[in-house]
């Protein structure tokens, strides 16, 4: 390291270390830093934890089960934040085998949130000698922990000059970290920002070093607010340093399979993007416009499903502003390229005003959370707040989830000026939104308040504003205490429990079932729903287990997947895993052992809810605003398609019955569904009524270990 | 009349192909799988092959979301 970064900065503690050889996509052991005392340990990866918790989210849920009590609080100095990539991270012959999963405690829900992130810290953590790094403690001063794998190498340093916003941070640490232009190409930063340190909803920022536009950029482990739980612990980041990438530096046990699998991914997405999803030059936005055709994206909290002025902020937009040409994949190898850019942006406001900035996105899910969802459709406004929802450490789906609950408060009259210190939150304002956000980077005013989350919102405008305890409850996008992601799932059953039925709440990247069940009808039955609720949620749960994107799974697909007897498991890709990890680890398996791989992790999670408290099937609870039309003017919206429910599902005539009569009547039906939905998909997944993995599961998966059974048994 | 996904009976005409469907149903996802009658329909084919009365039509939607 250099001598103007030995100049800046505070060894507080050090520990050497020869970085072991990656073996079958394993170093065999995992880093310890404890911020309380300054300790900092090798721990080696067991037999069982490659065996049953395979890597990355099953390590990190592992890890932080062994570190933490059953009364351990977010913010309590034993809650850890644990990252690791996973046995697949890091290869480069194979689109979206880069990711990382970070685990921790999470101070909007109390149980365990999982958050998967692209960017380059886990595999360059890896390479660097460790298959994960567990943090626990808090330190008493403003931190940065260094992971030098080239001098083996790891330490505690106070570093009083670096900034807290990431995307100063990002470029501070690489000035006074890399030695030579090189090394930027091979080191990584984790972040957060002064927003995360103000509310509950902090993200993580995870960089990789974009070579051709010169500059770190930025991938968010957005949801659960990580971000808050890592500057409580008084981190302002995480640096890790490794020598060059190789084409084989996993050291797989069959590279030459692995670049069979790989090149046949390469050439679906050269020959067949283009005419599908254009992911290469839109990404995720592309979804924006086919959400509003299907009556899917979130419109005033939540409200309805589309809106006249989605084309202003659809995927045309969206090409049109990203800087094309460059290869945006955020690890190295990914031909599917989708993390996309606007170049030279310039703020117009709050203390960054002036500054041209890359903004990383936005992402479908920003678009839509702090767009539509908030009656937000210019551009602009959705960049701006992109912008500083990543360098603040803002989660964009929670703030656009959140925000849109406020608009709909203010607008019923629950907030006005007065509570809300000057700010008209009223759906469309977004100079208000914007605002509202510095004000949670600052920690100030009405920003402090929202910045609790939902949950929290809903108890104190009960308690301060004797608002209506029942209509908070009906129109607060949140389960378990995490605000939902963006997608309007009234007409989905399916997607209720795909939303309901998780183990960290309402995130989407367990089950995204509207399709198959409100469009296709392919899931007709309880039966059919519960054997999606469990099929999907234990697939894409193994993305995370081996650090793996889900994206390349579905949103490229081969021509010849329509002949296959299942087209929405794309069967191709999935014997794609299947080879990736058979020729990674050298442990041939099955897509039956993929399943069971991740439904020992899965359910392991789910009784690590319970021993926190959680976890029963009163937990699964949802807002009646995710299953239905909570007000007569969402009612009267749709009042045909409704009013042919009625008719047509329970035998009701409509005409001559108030709305609020046809509303009362079809919320009814639609809550008695969805307990039948849990009692159908508890049994599938080997439940008890209550939601309880049952002893004879756990032992069917192996994780019938003495202290995972104690928890069980309280609840049986 | 014809049968859409086992739910939805929807007005048959003359002349009406798979494509002229999916435009009316405003069905715009980039990935759906056409079958009448059960036998998969090739993409190249969804503006020419025609929808005979009384058939039973499925247009799979895969999954989406980010």
């Amino acid at each position: 390291m250099s001598e103007k970064t030995q100049a800046t900065r505070r060894v507080l503690a050090e520990y050497t270390y020869e970085a072991p050889p990656v073996e079958r996509g394993y170093t065999g052991q995992t880093l310890y830093v404890n911020l309380s005392d300054n300790t900092i340990s090798a721990k080696p990866v067991t037999d069982v934890m490659k065996e049953k918790f395979i890597g990355g989210r099953g390590f990190g849920l592992w890890l932080l089960w062994h570190g933490v009590k059953d009364d351990t609080k977010w913010n309590d100095p034993e809650n850890e934040i644990v990252i690791s990539s996973g046995p697949i991270g890091g290869i480069t012959q194979y689109p979206g085998s880069g990711k990382s999963l970070v685990v921790t405690i999470s101070p909007l829900t109390d149980i365990v949130i999982d958050s998967n992130v692209g960017g380059h810290f886990g595999p360059l953590l890896k390479f660097a000698g460790w298959d994960g790094i567990e943090i626990q403690g808090k330190a008493e001063e403003e931190v940065i922990v260094v992971i030098d794998g080239v001098s083996g190498r790891v330490t505690i340093e106070e570093a009083p000059d670096a900034p807290v916003d990431t995307h100063l941070l990002g470029h501070w640490l690489i000035e006074q970290l890399a030695e030579k232009k090189e090394d930027r190409y091979f080191m990584s930063t984790v972040s957060a920002g002064s927003g995360a340190e103000h509310t509950r909803i902090g993200c993580l920022n995870f960089s990789l070093y974009d070579r051709k536009r010169k500059a770190p950029r930025f991938k968010q482990a957005g949801r659960g607010g990580i971000g808050t739980v890592f500057r409580d612990k008084r981190i302002k980041a995480l640096v890790v340093r490794s020598g060059p990438v190789r084409g084989d530096s996993n050291h797989p046990a069959d590279p030459e399979r692995i670049a069979r699998v790989g090149t046949r991914l390469h050439k679906e997405i050269h020959d067949y993007d283009d005419e599908q999803n254009r992911m290469r030059k839109r990404g995720t936005p592309y979804l924006v416009q086919i959400m509003d055709d299907y009556d899917l994206l979130p419109v005033h909290n939540f409200k309805f499903g589309s809106h006249s002025d989605t084309p202003k902020i659809n995927g045309d937009v969206w090409e049109a502003r990203f800087t094309q040409g460059l290869p945006d994949g955020c690890w190295y190898g990914c031909t599917m390229a989708c993390s996309h850019a606007v170049d030279a942006y310039t703020v117009r406001t709050g203390p960054y005003k002036g500054q041209k900035v890359i903004v990383d996105g936005p992402e479908y899910e920003t678009i839509a959370g702090v767009g539509s969802n908030c009656g937000i459709f210019n551009p602009d406004d959705i960049l701006e707040i992109n912008f500083y929802c990543d360098t603040y450490g803002i989660d964009t789906i929670s703030f656009g989830t959140l925000t849109a609950f406020v608009m709909e408060c203010y607008e019923a009259g629950i907030l006005d000026k007065e509570k809300t210190g000057g700010l008209e939150l009223t759906f469309g304002n977004g100079e208000a939104a914007i605002e509202l956000l510095h004000q949670m980077g600052r920690g100030e005013g009405f920003g402090k308040i929202a910045g609790q989350g939902i949950r929290r919102m809903k108890e104190y405008f009960v308690s301060e504003y004797g608002a209506d305890p029942q209509f908070l409850q009906d129109i607060g996008m949140e389960a378990k205490g995490l605000e939902y992601s963006e997608y309007v799932c009234k007409e989905s059953l399916a997607q209720q429990g795909g939303y309901g039925l998780t183990n960290k709440g309402p995130q989407h990247d367990e089950a995204w079932l509207i399709f198959m069940d409100q469009v296709s009808n392919l899931l007709p039955t309880f039966e059919d729903k519960a054997e999606a609720l469990h099929y999907f949620p234990m697939f894409r749960t193994w993305f995370g287990l081996v650090g793996h994107c889900k994206l390349p799974w579905n949103d490229i697909v081969p021509p010849d997947n329509r002949y296959t007897d299942e087209p929405a498991k794309i069967p191709e890709h999935v014997q794609n895993y299947v080879e990736l990890f058979s020729a990674v680890t050298g442990r041939e398996i099955t897509k039956e052992d993929l399943i069971a791989q991740s439904e020992a992790v899965y359910n392991f999670q789910r009784v690590f809810n319970l021993r926190l408290g959680k976890g029963r099937r009163e937990h699964d609870a949802i807002p009646y605003r995710s299953q239905g039309p909570v007000t007569v003017e969402e009612y009267e919206s749709r009042a045909e398609r409704y009013d042919q429910q009625l008719r047509e599902i329970l035998g009701l005539d409509p005409e001559g019955m108030s709305t609020q009569e046809k509303m009362a009547a079809l919320r009814k039906y639609r809550e008695e569904q969805y307990e039948r939905l849990k009692d159908a998909v508890y049994e599938r997944r080997g439940w008890t009524p209550d939601g309880v993995p049952k002893l004879e599961t756990l032992k069917r998966l192996g994780i019938d270990f003495p202290e995972v059974v104690a928890v069980v048994q309280k609840h049986l | 009349m014809i049968r859409v996904n086992n739910r939805d009976e929807i007005e048959w005409e003359e002349g009406l192909t798979p494509a002229a469907l999916l435009e009316r149903m405003r069905y715009t996802f980039p990935h759906i799988i056409v079958t009448i009658d059960g036998e998969v329909v090739p993409p190249e084919e969804y503006a020419t092959r025609p929808i005979p009365d009384g058939a039973n039509v499925q247009l799979i939607h895969l999954i989406a979301g980010g």
